[in-house]
């Protein structure tokens, strides 16, 4: 079971997120948290909920980073420190580490669609497949002593009860400004698939050879409004407000 | 990478009982001496002590028996029917000694190598890790097992009079030393694999920098896996890891070997192996204490 | 040995679905409550709902574990000891209506302006107004004042509308969008949506904001302003387009008053002031006949140029040559400005030009004939597809008020009001100031044992309309509509402690406050404000405010300070209604409302306020709450929202009206309106015609719209006022010229800040220290997944920002040898903070700023006292003084906007020096409150949902 699965179909699910939209509002993180914690397996807990050291289980989390451009395609913003809001959950690799090192089996890869789960009655909460993920994706839960990750809401996504629209990730379904995406990453033709080959989307940490599923869409190239023309003054408006009122009688008369 | 208590024993005390278990699989011992029955015991107690600390590692260790389900690819469910698989020759050596006085030479053998080979999975652990750039090289099972094998014939040297131990000890003692110090070297000029550009995928614009963390405070992730260490207290703990592991050892070896065999030659030898176990404890701590993992790219 | 894993994938997600109202903030989104086993499962947003249409950001998912927080009030309590120790003995409630009752009686019957009954984030004003003014006190508001006051005034005395509630962009249409200064924790689902929106047709997004977070990350550019200089950017925008005549003529002849005449008549009363004939209608000249006609005869060609010399002598000119006069003064020049505000020149000529291109260049037409209110045919409707918002990044600066004006001209003079792909109103708005009532509260207004002669809050037209006596004392406890904060239509609740303490202009009797906590990050001067509460009467040993009685949800900070509390519900445990008679949710091309209900019971003693309220206006038989017998008339708020007509078929709520449940807006009273409500969404939307949709405010079918809905009676366009004329009535007052005649000492602020075009003056915290020793500013930005305080209290949420570091820019660290995790004492003319801080390049370099409100008191909101928010967590309150420092005169001016009384939040001035790190702990660090009552100690682990573990 730990080894990958050998036969898999070419369905990848998977998420699109948007870096150029996302503003780091979190709604995706809490979504996600209340899905999750009366969902799948064991809650998510928080341990000293309101206390010194409060810490939870959490599957998707947003990061903020600050990145100077050093010019190129970024134009006139060189050395204009910008943020980058950055949310990240499983990228349910397809060389997918966490799954491989897991001694019990219970980390396992679905060859239907290839989404990465832990079946937590098999969950022995040794920790390495987190050490193996090089995205954070696996956070223990404290309480249950089981792994957790997100499951890329399996419980949403073939349930008959929801309406089809809502059979997305409660991430996907949350998000105001639509930075996520959910869906078949092996279908090139899928509208997740073409949205990645048009905006140039990329995989984290290619160097890992992990072979992400999750794709990140980059911030789109920006133009300084110093670059726009400049516009061009009052012929007449060679003496303040009267070249503006001998132009404002021209321009009335012709209206 | 948070250097817990239970890995740190469980790496050190069963490196150290396999390493025995090597000794008395080679046949070194007269199996008629009571010093050869004690350390099968001690033997089988360290590996014993060693495995038990690995649970305590566990959110569910009663379920632990899982774990060696998936020995096809999991390096530490190998590890696990490996030192299960390994117990069988070192208790049947063990018995044939306590009851029969007597050594098998096959069976002896297959407890070497089934020892060997646990040391070489547990270190296979991490240095399988691609995630932790200062573990993932072949250079880690080469110190795990080194060390393994410089304890087992120290602790043998206590065990026994014969030169030829306290000979090699020294001999693997400083083997040892090599391997770690080319280990450290190599960790401490690798470029890392990953990068925080690497992480993000930002780098096309520029240098990324943390601004501000998903959560306020820590979570399981950067206890786990962002343990940091002072410079300056890693070189001082390195130091005393040598001292203690290897130097002191080697001294009081060259001592007793000058004394002779008798109670105060005893005395030092178990003072030695109680240096090298400290010292082994406090260079397993660095082992994790002074591991980057990748994930903290994001942090 | 390996069984298949478990996998439940198509469970349903509870046993109900509840459909109501979000109350994590202001923004009234939509949600569905999935309950199972009698409890809270999940909380999505509701598709349908016209404000999130299916989307809920972090707040509102989090809604859970603020229902069912541990800092849940459980019973009404009574203060035992000491203000501020936070001991309480739980009392029932017909003790704590009694008591409120022996309290409030005696008050109504001899002085009921010894009532100030104030509210915070209350969403039922059109409910709490009613009360207070059928109690008959003067002092009634809610927290507009130091929310966002500048920008709802400005707004309705220039466009008749603003922003958020009262207009939005037109996210579908629009192809450049400049966004100021925004609280990201407000009306947050509505902008997301819309810039996500803009971001996918590739429409320019341009933000102006001294901190580039949240919306600013993703902006296409992103202007790292000054602080407080706004509105000289907008002014230098506005130049530019004057320079280069990039101005639409058209709209400003047809919806605007730049053709209205002028008086230029210096030393008179009537200086300034619109030319109008008898019936007080204003004047313009016809460009074809030269005639004089009124403004709004149809059939002339307003005549924008015009400068003459009357027939009865008097010197005339048009508003728009006046605006020509001012604004192409070099002095607005980009090169001029690119100083003060810390924006190039390039930047700002650039971005007007990127106005004007797009606005002129870019040109919308839509194929919708309609008809404007000259009755004029018009085939099509133009829009020019450029859009603004902005909210408190403009407002909470004491130069908000015209910052904000100067906003609304270059809308207007680009012609993006209510146009195709511009700045669109909601209904009901727009609503000119002349539609809104005056202010009452003099004392003719006020009779012991009578209600109020009229409402409260209104707009001012002029000096005469001031809420002040003969003398010009003011007269209401907060001092708003007095000459020194004239047009202060929302109240200032930020100055009621202050001024109810110092007994100016009177002492009062009972403090009665509604969910603001004004003991901690809702004032100015926290530390102050404790002490002002506190304080004891050395003769009678009194406290100097003797009775505050305070409601809330939850155990906030200003729980402890109170005398009687009366414990509301959470959101999900009440009714509420979101009605167009008060902070409506309409969208621009919908007017709507909606409800809460109780989805789920409470499980202590508490009650809805407003049903409290009703309780406690029967009790002491408020006209309006019972009928000629003395019976209360509604049992409880739900009876109040379906029954009450504020006159002859207008309620509350405007869905599903009349007795067969057939009219919308107007209509009997249906006794089934909330279930019709609740079989709905919770929510009521009615669609504006086609050809009603854009120029509402000139558009006849949109007035026509408005009166069947029932908003207005008689069609109320909106000539958009450029030239505020009301502002120059205060001027000549200061002057000597117009009665009632301004006291002399607000002369010269009044001649300087009341200027009837907008203009842009230093804040005054800015005028009053020295610069060199407070080079910096510091502000706070608004996290978006909290609100205000109430974020702490969320297991979840808390986790996101524990604690809040100092973002100091990265060359001022450099400078001051700091780095991330120093400690720094942050100092203003008024005291100084200790805190720890962070480093950012992301920031205008002048400004230092932190996110808003996570700094608590230890044992407010259930947390434990060691909890970060109250250790590390700080707030900038301390820094604020609600008085600015004092003149030469030795006069004490309030830190607000001389107009409105906008409490000035970021008009602050700061230096900044490393600290030691002490024990680690912010300062001023305030002793734990107790729990009150009998609120448990909260448990350590939660594990929500585990019982539905599968």
């Amino acid at each position: 079971m730990t080894s990958l699965p050998q036969n898999r179909t070419s369905k990848k699910l998977g998420l699109v997120i948007d870096l150029d939209v996302c503003v780091g509002c979190h709604a995706c993180v809490i979504s996600c948290k209340e899905w999750n914690t009366g969902g799948y397996g064991s809650a998510l807990s928080d341990q000293n909920a309101y206390g010194a050291d409060v810490s939870g289980t959490f599957l998707n989390r947003i990061h903020s980073f600050e990145v100077v451009p050093e010019g190129g395609q970024i134009i006139g913003e060189a050395g204009d420190a910008r943020i980058v809001h950055f949310p990240k959950s499983c990228l349910h690799c397809e060389d997918a580490p966490c799954v491989t090192v897991c001694p019990t089996g219970a980390s396992y890869k679905r060859s239907e669609d290839g989404i990465v789960l832990v079946d937590e009655d098999k969950c022995i909460g040794c920790g390495l497949c987190a050490w193996s993920c090089a995205y954070g994706a696996r956070e223990m839960d404290l309480a249950a002593g089981v792994m957790k990750k997100c499951t890329l809401c399996v419980d949403r996504v073939y349930n008959e009860t929801l309406e089809q629209e809502d059979r997305v990730p409660s991430c996907v379904r949350t998000c105001p400004v639509n930075a996520r995406h959910f869906g078949d990453l092996g279908d090139p033709l899928s509208e997740v698939s073409l949205m990645v080959a048009e905006r140039g989307g990329f995989d984290l940490m290619p160097e890992q050879n992990t072979r992400p599923t999750n794709k990140y869409l980059p911030p789109r190239p920006r133009t300084a409004l110093s670059s726009v023309a400049p516009m061009i003054p009052l012929a007449e408006n060679t003496d303040g407000a009267r070249g503006f009122f001998s132009w404002l009688d021209k321009t009335l008369d012709k209206l | 990478m948070h250097p817990a208590f239970s890995m740190i024993i469980f790496t050190t005390l069963s490196g150290l009982g396999y390493g025995l278990a090597i000794v008395l699989g080679l046949g070194l011992f007269d199996p008629a001496l009571v010093a050869t029955k004690l350390a099968y015991i001690a033997s089988l107690a360290f590996i014993g002590t060693g495995l038990l600390a690995s649970l305590f590692h566990l959110g569910n260790p009663q379920r632990a028996w899982r774990a060696l389900s998936q020995w096809r690819s999991s390096w530490l469910s190998r590890e696990g029917v490996m030192a299960i698989a390994t117990f069988v020759p070192l208790t049947l050596s063990a018995a044939l000694a306590f009851f029969a006085n007597r050594q098998d030479v096959a069976l002896g053998l297959i407890a070497v190598l089934g020892s060997l080979t646990t040391v070489y999975c547990t270190s296979m652990i991490y240095g399988s890790l691609r995630t932790v750039d200062s573990w993932h090289t072949r250079l880690t099972p080469v110190c795990f097992i080194s060390f393994s094998l410089a304890g087992g014939f120290l602790l043998a040297s206590a065990f026994s009079t014969l030169l030829v131990l306290k000979l090699l000890s020294i001999l693997l003692l400083l083997m040892a030393l090599i391997v770690k110090m080319r280990w450290r070297n190599r960790s401490a000029t690798l470029m890392p694999l990953s990068t925080p550009e690497s992480a993000t995928g930002l780098g096309f614009i520029g240098k990324v920098r943390l601004f501000e963390r998903p959560h306020s405070l820590d979570n399981y992730l950067t206890r786990e896996m962002g343990f940091r260490i002072a410079r300056k207290h890693a070189a001082k703990l390195w130091i005393i890891s040598l001292m203690s592991g290897i130097a002191l050892p080697v001294v009081a070896l060259l001592t007793a070997m000058a004394l002779g065999p008798g109670i105060p030659a005893q005395l030092i030898m178990v003072i030695a192996v109680a240096s090298h176990i400290l010292g082994v404890l406090v260079e397993r701590w660095l082992f994790f204490a002074e591991a980057k993992h990748a994930v903290m790219n994001y942090y | 040995m390996n069984s298949k894993p478990r996998l439940a994938l198509s469970e349903p997600v509870g046993d109900t679905i509840a459909k109501t109202t979000c109350y994590m903030c202001a923004c009234r989104c939509g949600i569905d409550v999935h309950l199972k086993d009698g409890k809270v499962r999940y909380i999505e947003g509701n598709r349908d709902h016209p404000i999130n249409k299916g989307v809920l950001c972090a707040k509102g998912s989090a809604g859970i574990m603020q229902h069912y927080s541990p800092a849940r009030l459980r019973a009404p309590l009574l203060r035992t000891g000491p203000r501020g120790a936070g001991e309480f003995k739980e009392i029932s409630w017909d003790e704590a209506l009694s008591l409120a009752v022996d309290w409030l009686k005696p008050i109504r019957e001899t002085e009921p302006q010894k009532l100030a009954f104030f509210t915070g984030r209350d969403q039922s004003q059109a409910l709490t107004s009613f009360w207070a003014q059928n109690f008959g006190t003067p002092n009634y508001a809610a927290h507009g004042g130091f929310c966002s006051v500048n920008m709802a005034a400005a707004g309705i005395y220039t466009i008749g509308g603003a922003f958020w509630e009262f207009g939005a962009p037109d996210w579908d249409k629009t192809k450049l969008f400049v966004l100021f200064g925004v609280a990201e924790d407000h009306d947050s689902n509505p902008i997301k949506i819309g810039i996500s929106k803009l971001k996918k047709r590739g429409a320019r997004f341009v933000s102006v904001n001294p901190v580039r977070t949240g919306y600013s990350a993703i902006a296409d550019n992103w202007i790292g302003i000054r602080p407080g200089t706004d509105g000289l950017l907008v002014l230098s925008i506005i130049h530019e387009l004057f320079r280069t005549g990039r101005i639409d003529l058209d709209y400003l002849t047809r919806y605007t008053n730049a053709p209205w005449l002028v008086i230029d008549n210096q030393g008179h009363e009537d200086h300034g002031l619109f030319l109008r004939d008898d019936l007080g209608k204003a004047l313009v000249r016809d460009r074809k006949t030269g005639a004089v006609v009124r403004f709004d005869e149809p059939g002339h060609f307003a005549d924008l140029n015009a400068d003459f010399v009357t027939a009865d002598g008097l010197k005339v000119r048009s508003v728009l040559r006046l605006m020509a006069e001012k604004y192409l003064d070099p002095k607005y020049a980009p090169e001029a400005v690119a100083a003060e505000t810390g924006v190039s020149a390039a930047t700002i000529s650039g971005l007007a030009a990127e106005i004007a291109r797009v606005a002129f260049e870019e040109e919308i037409i839509v194929e919708q004939p309609w008809i404007d209110m000259k009755g004029e045919q018009h085939n099509v409707m133009i829009g020019r597809p450029v859009s603004f918002h902005a909210m408190r990044g403009i407002s909470a600066h004491s130069n908000g008020f015209q910052s904000a004006r100067a906003l609304h001209v270059l809308q207007t003079i680009i012609g993006s009001i209510d146009c195709p792909g511009g700045y669109r109103y909601k209904p009901p708005y727009p609503k000119p100031a002349t539609a809104h009532p005056r202010p009452h509260g003099r004392s003719e207004h006020v009779t012991p044992g009578k209600p109020l002669a009229g409402p409260h809050l209104g707009y001012p037209l002029g000096p005469e309309d001031l809420l002040v006596d003969a003398e010009g004392k003011p007269q209401r406890i907060d001092k708003a509509f007095s000459w020194e904060a004239p047009l202060s239509a929302h109240g200032m609740m930020h100055m009621v402690i202050a001024n109810a303490h110092a007994g100016d202009p009177y002492p009062i009797d009972v403090l009665f406050l509604y969910m603001a906590n004004m003991a901690w990050n809702s004032s100015m001067n926290t530390r102050g404000t404790i002490k002002m509460l506190e304080e004891r009467d050395k003769a009678t040993g009194e406290y100097k405010i003797p009775k505050i009685i305070y409601s809330d949800a939850y155990s906030s900070e200003m729980v402890a300070y109170a005398d009687l509390v009366l414990p509301d519900t959470t959101y999900l445990e009440r009714h509420d209604c979101i009605s167009l008679l008060d902070r409506p949710i309409s969208e621009p091309g919908a007017v709507c409302d909606a409800i809460r209900w109780p989805v789920i019971k409470p499980d202590r003693d508490v009650r809805g306020f407003q049903s409290v309220l009703i309780d406690l206006g029967a009790r002491l038989k408020l006209p309006g709450f019972v009928d000629e017998q003395g019976s209360a008339l509604y049992k409880d708020y739900a009876d109040y929202i379906v029954n009450h007509q504020r006159k002859p078929g207008i309620g509350p709520l405007s869905g599903w009206r009349g007795e067969q449940a057939d009219s919308e807006g107007r209509g009997a009273p249906n006794k089934d309106q909330v279930q019709n409500y609740i079989d709905n969404g919770a929510f009521w939307i009615k669609h504006i015609p086609q050809e009603a949709l854009y120029f509402k405010h000139h558009n006849a079918a949109y007035q026509q719209f408005a009166i069947d809905m029932g908003f207005f009676d008689t069609p109320q366009p909106v000539t958009i006022q450029l030239y505020v004329e009301t502002l120059q009535k205060f001027r000549l007052s200061a002057e000597g010229l117009r009665k009632p005649v301004a006291p002399a000492r607000y002369k010269q602020r009044l001649l300087e800040c009341f200027d009837p075009l907008p203009d842009w003056y230093r804040p005054f915290e800015e005028q009053g220290v020295d610069t060199a020793e407070f080079p910096y500013h510091a502000i706070t930005q608004r996290p978006m997944a909290m609100y205000h305080s109430w974020g702490s209290q969320n297991a979840w949420l808390r986790q996101i920002h524990t604690k809040n570091p100092l973002y100091v820019p990265g060359a001022i660290c450099d400078e001051l040898e700091l780095k991330e995790g120093d400690w720094v004492w942050v100092i203003s003319h008024h005291g100084r903070i200790k805190c720890e801080i962070a480093r950012t390049d992301a920031v205008n370099g002048k400004t230092m700023w932190t996110w808003n409100a996570i700094g608590k008191r230890g044992g407010a909101w259930a947390l434990e006292p060691n909890a970060p928010e109250a250790t590390k967590g700080f707030l900038l309150n301390h820094l604020i003084h609600e008085l600015l420092p004092p003149k030469s005169d030795g006069m004490r001016w309030s830190n607000s906007d001389p107009i409105t009384g906008q409490a000035a939040w970021y008009d602050l001035r700061v230096r900044i020096e490393k600290a030691e790190v002490g024990e680690g702990f912010s300062e001023p660090h305030f002793e734990a409150v107790k729990r009150p009552g009998s609120q448990k100690q909260p448990k350590g682990e939660v594990r929500y949902g585990q019982e539905w573990a599968k």
